[in-house]
């Protein structure tokens, strides 16, 4: 009774404080806004119209040039029944999210626990790890390419010594996309530096209980340094994922030198050398809409992207928090 | 604070975004204009925005021959935008700020400049002023139109013929290049070398497709081989030309192995380097275009070498003298402001045998005019007769022009490509397959 008295006698005394902050925080949410307008007038100008104009152009026969044709499904029923090579480029796509994936993290997670072990010149060899993924794409590709060129290459030359028969690298469609995972493994730097800071961040005194309680390297890492590191292990999947699903530059520039048109890089009769198996989901889809003038279909192809690497990055997240869950 | 799992999501819902954005142009451009502009009168200032490909070098002597133009009309100044290939050119008249004229490198985009209306017809313009379209020959004028709309002009022409090296061939008593197909098999016969383990040391004649210029497109007329037919559908299958030519490059393949012919071509310079097989004797024989004199004459001034029309098939002995061709073309995007201006410097770029004649001299290729063909002044390496030749010649062909760019060249390209490695079995199902991909995807731009 009391503390009904007392509240409602209060209740007219403390509205006048909380009506002062409820102003303050009505100016400060006005702050938020202005401070984000220009920020959302972009987003919606460069991001959101674009994104609906692409759903909508893929509903259409639509050249760039002229008026849009609404033809219904057509895009989609040719992409699923009539496009032998949009079938190409979407096994080879899933084949570099997968292995691009996987091998990336574990390369990078490989690197970053050796180099955590490192006492001296630890500076030194981080920032040599790190570089290769300064280097521009092309001049990546293109140094790679040439590295592994079957002929006059000095890995092929090197594997010669040794009494080995190199393989054709670039110029073998069965070795073509591992040879471009060997490029992103050496420039996969980036996600290296992210997982070695998260593992300097994992608290020292866990592994030196650990070591009391008699455990190996393994068990430490397993059930240590993973569960520790796992929110930045995540951002490397969707990371790579999406570097995988998008995988552009590197696919072209190879093919077409290894073809031997190195100064016709981006010809549309060179794509995807040896055999397609270069020719990943977004070259082909560049190449409809920019060079077959097929920007409807190509807009199609973009929508399909968009829905297979939004579900493969909510299908992530959701196994993560599924996993947190369980464990608390 | 945002965690990695939301910053994660974020960043692939905006990368995920980013795919459709890339797909997205802005807006189309204006409406073309269908009768013919004036030009302008001699106290008219215009200025004149012309987008090319072409670079260093050759964008100098381009902006030279464009400096006589505006000698000749003071009253046209021009700004000559160099390194802009099809892609920037289709871009600006998408944006709706275009060239006034547009110089590609490629015809495979005609069927689109001229079906979509990107490139202005040119009937207007040329019915009057009765340009005098019987100085540019057959294939030539085949390749500057689509569907009867001309919307573009030739400048200068690329005609493909063969090169072969006169002392590899002495070496070997080859006293004269081969003129048959059969000829050359047996010639390739004779001038391929192996190194003690099997490996080609040196190549009579290299016939992968997609190496260097062993296009289906240059190859094409050599067999007689049509890729339409009467209404306008692929006609790999019915065209028994296609089979014959096929067959014949397997023989070629089978005689190497495909394998060997793949570590060999892998390990040879690039197309447009110093490094380039040709110049380094490791092939003796191959198809090119004219414009390879210029490299040849720049990179290896000594070699010996000569060219000659490239063989035909045996039954079509009678063919022996034409070649393919193909070339740049000139035309008029649509939405610009000075088209009639623009026409007189298409006119004079197309038409004028002094100008042509000063870019063939400086760029090293086919000048698109009888006139300018025949003209004294043309000063060019011996060589090079050859390709003038095949330009006058009537069996000079060309690959018809499509809607959806060269993607069927692709098809052809990549079939090829699989029956040479063996993949392909039934080369018949297989042309069947590559008609009916390439009649499906000019079906998918309503065509």
């Amino acid at each position: 009774m009391t503390a009904t008295l007392l509240g409602s006698a209060d209740a007219p005394a403390a509205s006048v404080p909380s009506t002062g902050r409820a102003r303050r925080r009505g100016r400060h949410r006005k702050w938020v806004l202005l401070f984000l307008a220009p920020w959302a007038a972009g987003m919606v100008l460069f991001f959101g119209y674009p994104l609906l104009a692409t759903v909508y152009f893929s509903f259409t026969n639509y050249d760039g040039l002229n008026t849009a044709d609404f033809v219904g499904l057509r895009n989609y029923v040719f992409m699923f029944t009539s496009d032998p090579l949009v079938k190409a480029a979407a096994y080879n796509t899933l084949w570099l999210v997968v292995v691009l994936t996987v091998g990336r993290l574990a390369f990078a997670m490989g690197v970053a626990q050796i180099l955590t072990k490192v006492r001296n010149g630890s500076g030194f060899l981080r920032a040599l790890c790190y570089l290769p993924s300064l280097a521009p794409p092309v001049a990546a590709t293109l140094t790679f390419v040439f590295l592994f060129n079957p002929g006059t290459g000095p890995v092929n030359t090197i594997l010669g010594w040794l009494g080995i028969n190199g393989p054709l690298w670039f110029n073998d469609p069965n070795l073509s996309k591992p040879s471009l995972t060997l490029l992103t493994l050496w420039g996969s730097g980036e996600l290296m530096i992210i997982i070695l800071a998260a593992m300097l961040d994992v608290p020292g005194d866990l592994y030196e209980a650990a070591d009391l309680d008699g455990a190996g390297p393994w068990m430490k890492f397993r059930k240590i340094t993973l569960p520790s590191i796992a929110p930045v292990l995540l951002y490397g999947v969707v990371n790579s994922i999406i570097f995988a699903l998008q995988y552009f530059t590197q696919a072209v520039v190879a093919g077409s030198v290894a073809s031997g048109s190195a100064d016709a890089v981006g010809n549309s009769k060179l794509i995807g050398y040896p055999d397609n198996s270069t020719l990943t989901f977004p070259v082909w889809m560049y190449n409809e809409g920019f060079r077959s003038y097929h920007m409807g279909y190509a807009s199609a192809m973009a929508v399909l992207l968009f829905i297979v690497s939004f579900a493969f990055t909510a299908i992530l997240i959701r196994q993560l928090r599924a996993g947190k869950a369980e464990a608390s | 604070m945002r965690t990695p799992r939301r910053a994660a999501l974020a960043r692939a819902a905006t990368c995920s975004a980013g795919a459709l954005v890339l797909l997205l142009s802005a807006c189309t451009a204006g409406g073309g204009t269908t009768g013919a502009q004036d030009a302008p009168t001699a106290d008219q200032k215009v200025s004149l925005t012309v987008y090319s490909a072409f670079a260093d070098r050759e964008l100098g002597i381009l902006n030279k021959v464009l400096d006589g133009f505006h000698a000749a009309h003071p009253n046209i100044t021009i700004n000559s935008q160099g390194s802009q290939d099809d892609d920037k050119i289709t871009q600006a008249i998408r944006g709706g700020n275009p060239p006034d004229v547009a110089i590609s490198f490629s015809t495979d985009n005609i069927g689109q400049f001229c079906s979509s209306g990107a490139w202005q017809d040119l009937k207007p313009y040329i019915d009057r002023d009765k340009t005098d379209l019987s100085q540019i020959p057959k294939a030539v004028q085949d390749y500057t139109q689509f569907n009867g709309k001309r919307c573009a002009m030739p400048m200068l022409a690329d005609v493909y013929g063969l090169y072969y090296n006169k002392d590899l061939f002495a070496a070997k008593g080859i006293t004269a290049p081969p003129k048959t197909m059969s000829e050359l098999l047996e010639d390739t016969k004779k001038l391929t070398e192996f190194n003690p383990d099997g490996s080609i040391k040196v190549a009579g004649f290299i016939p992968q497709f997609g190496f260097y210029a062993n296009h289906p497109q240059i190859w094409a007329p050599q067999f007689g081989a049509k890729w339409l037919d009467g209404n306008g559908k692929s006609d790999l299958a019915t065209d028994p030309a296609w089979t014959e030519m096929f067959n014949f490059q397997k023989q070629l393949v089978d005689f190497y192995g495909w394998e060997k012919l793949q570590k060999f071509t892998a390990g040879l310079g690039q197309e447009y380097s110093p490094d380039h097989a040709f110049n380094k004797g490791q092939v003796a024989i191959m198809f090119d275009g004219e414009y390879r004199t210029a490299f040849l004459k720049s990179d290896v001034p000594n070699l010996n070498y000569d060219t000659a029309p490239s063989p035909v098939a045996d039954d079509k002995a009678d063919t022996y003298g034409g070649g393919y061709t193909t070339g740049t073309i000139i035309g008029i995007p649509k939405g610009v402001k000075n088209a009639g201006a623009a026409w007189e410097l298409i006119k004079y770029l197309s038409m004028d045998t002094n100008a042509l004649v000063q870019l063939a001299n400086g760029l090293g290729n086919v000048p698109s005019t009888k006139a300018a063909l025949h003209s004294t002044d043309l000063k060019m390496p011996a060589q090079f007769n050859t390709f003038l030749k095949i330009f006058d010649n009537p069996n000079l062909a060309n690959n018809p022009a499509s809607p959806n760019g060269g993607a069927y060249l692709k098809t052809a390209e990549d079939l090829g490509s699989s029956w040479q490695s063996g993949q392909v079995k039934d080369l018949h199902a297989a042309f069947a397959q590559a008609d009916k991909t390439i009649d499906d995807a000019k079906a998918l731009g309503g065509n």
